[in-house]
């Protein structure tokens, strides 16, 4: 249902045609840049990777997980076990 | 076309529709803009023909139209579009091109400026691939947005003796190779496409491939089967492949050539970089003992540094195309359905 | 040439679906969809393994009545539709936008609904309107998209919604009780936004599984070894194996923005009829922004082409390559219901990938 990519921010600036502040910024996949609004990711700075969908940062990931997110595309062989995953129990609900 | 009343605009800086008239404007086009640029000794004399000698070889004839959103996109333009694409339809025959022909159907509107850059691209192939453009037409048509071109080029090439082509030659065991990366003519179209506002570094590949088909022959190697993927991608003609042959192609999808970039931008568009066009790549079929060969004489070529057996035909029913992935799973690939948009959500 | 991880994986799975009884997961995002028929993963799983699509392809669950009324919208004069690529071939009663555009509408393919204000902003001589369909990721953007709007003071930008919530379809399923599903692999991406503990209605209300995932082989091999593990412990319990990208709290700030433009709103489903507060539509400071206000024109009644089975694929009752019409009247390239249309839809994905990636194929000649 959507489809979003980790890319990393190469500049933060200010929309020179819009009125409302929201900062944009310029998202680099690997030599294809698109321009990404902010809004949702307030605290993203040049550098940081973020996850962005239809046009908008949605999250802002650390540079080891989004390369970690791009690896299966690369085909390196390495081990791991599964780790034991967090139970992260009920407390509170959308809304 | 558009029936709306559209202002005249300045003659010298944009084409009107009295340069299609066929009177002293049109004279001027032709001598000021296209003879300049493209002119030979069968185009010069501006008959209504272009005359040749018949040689005893077996000859090809091909034609193709052009159109491009936008006309001057990363890495080419829709001259170079129109004359490689050509080419590369005889190329893939076994043909090495003799004359082309050019035929231009323009926009009111469009600026000399950009219409003087397309021939000069057209005139900058037909040297890389040393072919003539030897006759061409020009119209034009009413004004719609004022950014319109249309080109067909047709054209004629002698088959080398050597040549023995046809996917009903295909057999069980013999093997698929691609010349270089895939993906890269559509993906840079794609991206600068109105609406999408994208930037890449990702260059169409689109480029005459005569060369590099003729180091493939000389090699010595069997060819059975060429063909250029151009819209419909990798994907499109192994499906042809498979279905012409009645064989099963199995495709190893770790070796098709991609390069980190395409794979990238396919992935942000949601695109299978298996149907996305290419302009400047050849899909070779040829007995496994005949592969290095292939690709030896690729690899020495500048236009198939990055040639690769992507898989092999294999006699299974039903015949399909299977892909093994990168995870090691399998899927079936099949021929894209007309125009691939970019997923967005 | 298989990546030694995958494999690994692949024999986790193995061992830990041993012995266990045939197990139904429902994969509930149209991108898990595709991206285990692309990446061939879903002809890796063990055969006591069924997979069911979800009700996660915005395209798909739009209702009929929706995309009329697109259609309807796009032949009205000085009108510009501006809407993401999937929903330009979707076929409604009178025709697909697409076919709206060969008529002479001016439909336009955008990126993002940011590029639709620009578009009203430069044409205030045209009443520029947004198709705006999706779940929790995108619907931030069209709240954003009506902020912008505001702050440029524009009054010719509308938004056409069909918003939906992914929570309320899960448990409507549940509560209608008719497919088996033994826990959900739930969208990564939504859950970027709402976060791990949206699920929790599904944990508590139905004791169903949740296991939250990323969209790579990997990520989608350990989503689903983490449902076997919990079918076997008989626990129902909400994991997130995609902290990368999802977060505890989600993303609290793109749910205050939604909040603020949209309000939960019962909403209607292809096929699954009105199920309440399942959508999200314009509060009332935002009305004027409201496309189906502003061109006064009313959702029609929902309906399937005949013989068309999307309504029951999107809700996993009907395998696609079930339905008569499949791979026979209904192709991408003449789609007859959206399930084809959709690149995430499950028709389109089972036609295009093949049914389970293996050569037990969709093409016609091999049906049944």
């Amino acid at each position: 249902m959507c489809l979003a990519v980790p890319g990393k921010l190469i500049d933060v600036k200010r929309s020179p045609d819009s009125t409302s502040n929201i900062a944009t910024g310029t998202v680099d996949f690997q030599g294809t840049r698109v321009d990404a609004n902010l809004i949702f990711t307030p605290e993203a700075k040049e550098g940081d990777w973020v996850l962005v969908h239809a046009g908008f940062a949605i999250q802002q990931i650390s540079e080891t997980e989004a390369i970690e997110t791009w690896r299966y595309l690369d085909v390196g062989e390495f081990k791991e076990e599964l780790p034991e995953f967090e139970d992260t129990r009920p407390t509170g609900e959308w809304r | 076309m558009s029936t709306s009343i559209a202002p005249r605009v300045d003659t010298s800086e944009a084409i009107s529709i009295a340069h299609g008239g066929g009177g002293e404007m049109m004279r001027r086009l032709i001598d000021e803009h296209i003879i300049p640029r493209l002119g030979n000794r069968f185009l010069n004399p501006l008959d209504d023909s272009a005359v040749f000698n018949p040689t005893n070889k077996r000859t090809a004839f091909t034609t193709d139209a052009f159109v491009v959103q936008p006309l001057e996109f990363p890495g080419g333009d829709i001259g170079r579009l129109a004359l490689c694409g050509t080419i590369n339809d005889l190329a893939v025959m076994g043909a090495t091109p003799i004359a082309l022909s050019l035929a231009i159907v323009v926009e009111e509107g469009l600026s000399f400026t950009l219409f003087d850059r397309i021939l000069d691209s057209v005139a900058e192939t037909a040297a890389e691939a040393n072919v003539v453009v030897a006759t061409g037409d020009t119209k034009v048509i009413e004004r719609q947005n004022g950014d319109g071109l249309i080109i067909t080029t047709a054209g004629i090439g002698e088959i080398r003796d050597d040549a023995n082509l046809g996917q009903s030659r295909i057999d069980e065991g013999d093997v698929v190779i691609v010349t270089g990366r895939i993906a890269e003519h559509g993906l840079a179209v794609l991206s600068v496409r109105e609406g999408l506002s994208f930037q890449t570094q990702i260059v169409s590949d689109v480029a005459p491939l005569g060369g590099l088909v003729a180091s493939i022959f000389d090699s010595g190697a069997d060819v059975k089967f060429m063909r250029d993927p151009t819209r419909g991608g990798l994907a499109g003609v192994l499906a042809d492949a498979c279905e012409a042959s009645n064989l099963s192609i199995e495709v190893e999808e770790s070796s098709i050539p991609l390069s980190p970039s395409a794979r990238h931008t396919a992935e942000v568009f949601g695109l299978d970089p298996l149907t996305v066009a290419n302009e400047g790549k050849i899909v070779v079929v040829c007995p496994v003992d005949d592969a290095d060969r292939v690709l030896q004489a690729c690899r020495t070529h500048r236009l198939g540094h990055h040639a690769a057996l992507i898989g092999q035909f294999k006699k299974e029913e039903p015949s399909l195309v299977e892909l093994i992935t990168e995870a090691g799973g399998r899927r079936i690939v099949q021929r894209p359905y007309g125009e691939e948009l970019p997923r967005i959500c | 040439m298989i990546p030694n991880r995958i494999q690994d994986l692949v024999q986790t799975l193995n061992r830990v679906c041993d012995s266990l009884a045939p197990m139904a997961f429902m994969e509930v995002c149209g991108t898990h969809t595709v991206s285990f028929q692309r990446s061939g993963v879903k002809s890796l799983l063990p055969d006591n393994i069924r997979l069911i699509s979800g009700p996660g392809c915005p395209v798909c669950v739009s209702p009929q009545g929706y995309i009329d009324a697109a259609c309807e919208i796009a032949s009205y004069p000085a009108t510009t539709i501006c809407t993401y690529g999937d929903m330009l071939r979707v076929p409604g009663r009178h025709g697909s936008l697409l076919q709206k555009r060969a008529d002479g509408a001016d439909v336009r393919v955008v990126y993002s609904p940011i590029d639709a204000v620009r578009l009203a902003d430069e044409h205030p001589e045209r009443a520029v309107v947004f198709i705006a369909v999706g779940f929790e990721t995108t619907v931030g953007g069209h709240a954003a998209a009506v902020l912008e709007a505001q702050d440029r003071g524009l009054d010719n930008f509308f938004l056409l919604t069909s918003q939906k919530l992914v929570v309320p379809a899960m448990m409507a399923l549940l509560a209608e009780g008719e497919v088996c599903i033994d826990g959900f692999l739930c969208p990564g991406h939504v859950s970027v936004i709402i976060g791990p503990n949206a699920y929790v209605p599904v944990v508590q209300t139905h004791r169903k599984p949740c296991v939250i995932a990323g969209f790579e082989p990997e990520q989608m091999l350990r989503g689903i070894i983490q449902l076997v593990r919990q079918v076997a412990q008989h626990a129902a319990r909400i994991e997130n194996i995609y902290p990368v990208a999802v977060r505890r709290e989600g993303n609290p700030v793109a749910v205050r923005i939604i909040n603020e433009v949209f309000e939960p709103a019962d909403s209607e489903w292809r096929a699954m009829g009105t199920i309440p507060v399942s959508g999200l539509s314009l509060r009332t400071e935002y009305q004027q922004f409201d496309a189906l206000e502003r061109f006064d024109v009313d959702l029609g009644p929902d309906y399937d082409a005949p013989g068309c089975c999307c309504g029951q694929v999107l809700q996993g009752k009907v395998e696609p390559r079930d339905c008569p019409l499949f791979a026979i009247e209904c192709s991408p390239s003449n789609p007859i219901g959206p399930c084809m249309v959709g690149s995430e839809g499950s028709c389109a994905a089972a036609f295009k990938y093949g049914h389970d990636g293996t050569r037990r194929a969709c093409i016609s000649s091999d049906r049944r």
